[in-house]
């Protein structure tokens, strides 16, 4: 089947991420397909370069990478919620004059349409971390 | 395109989170692609249609006036649970926008007949 995930969780304070993290991964694992990782609301802070957790606790953006690079995943950030909330690429950076970029590579910043694609190809989208 | 449509579940109050405007953007770029789209209020999210609503003193927009533009954008079928309503001793008079109001084993259609169910 074909899956889609829309993360609404943002990686540390929420449970959430991580879950859709594992949710993805064993997706993979049982042979079904995943379209898109849509991140809106705090989900998008799961696309900043810039997370540092302590070397014994996950890295849940760098995991997030990781497994779009094996498994060449469609990662995309709500634009519009990313960037109200300083989380940019480097076009977003030169438009809003801020000094630096610090969406993660492996993430790329597009509009909410990119959710209702999803759904529209998807036969399964699931929702992590909503409902807050 | 296609005929999927989708289900915007809302749960949360009109203020406190962001949810209702994420909530209503993401209804309003359903309509954009030609989805069609339902808004299911639940829970405390039957507070976000009360009318007569002035967030403006904690730095809020109101919600009442992106809910006015709904129907333009062919939003028509707004649902509200009606325990929800009645927990809350709220009538649909209090409402800003007509309401279909459905009982347990209503959602429970909504969620079977729609393609695809967003929650907030």
């Amino acid at each position: 089947m074909i899956f889609s995930l829309v993360v609404q969780a943002s990686p540390v304070q929420s449970q959430g991420a991580e879950t859709a993290l594992r949710f993805a991964r064993a997706l993979l694992a049982s042979g079904h397909s995943i379209h898109r990782v849509f991140f809106y609301r705090d989900g998008i802070h799961n696309g900043t370069a810039l997370a540092s957790p302590p070397q014994d606790e996950a890295n849940i953006p760098a995991q997030w990478q990781a497994l779009a690079k094996e498994h060449q995943l469609d990662l995309v950030v709500c634009i519009a919620a990313a960037v109200r909330r300083g989380v940019m690429n480097e076009n977003e950076a030169k438009r809003y004059k801020k000094e630096s970029a610090n969406l993660a590579p492996g993430f790329e910043l597009s509009g909410l349409g990119q959710l209702v694609e999803a759904c529209l190809v998807s036969d399964r989208v699931i929702t992590f971390g909503g409902r807050s | 395109m296609s005929v999927d449509s989708i289900l915007i579940l809302v749960r949360s109050a009109p203020y406190g989170s962001s949810a209702a405007r994420d909530a209503l953007d993401a209804a309003l770029t359903c309509s954009v692609f030609e989805a069609p789209v339902t808004l299911l209020f639940m829970d405390d999210a039957v507070y976000q249609l009360l009318k007569g609503q002035s967030p403006a003193g904690i730095g809020q927009k109101n919600l009442n006036a992106i809910q006015q533009s709904l129907p333009l954008y062919d939003i028509d079928r707004l649902c509200v649970a009606q325990s929800a309503m009645a927990q809350r001793g709220l009538s649909e008079d209090q409402l800003a926008l007509p309401v279909e109001s459905v009982d347990a084993a209503q959602i429970a259609e909504l969620m079977a007949e729609h393609t695809h169910v967003l929650s907030f």
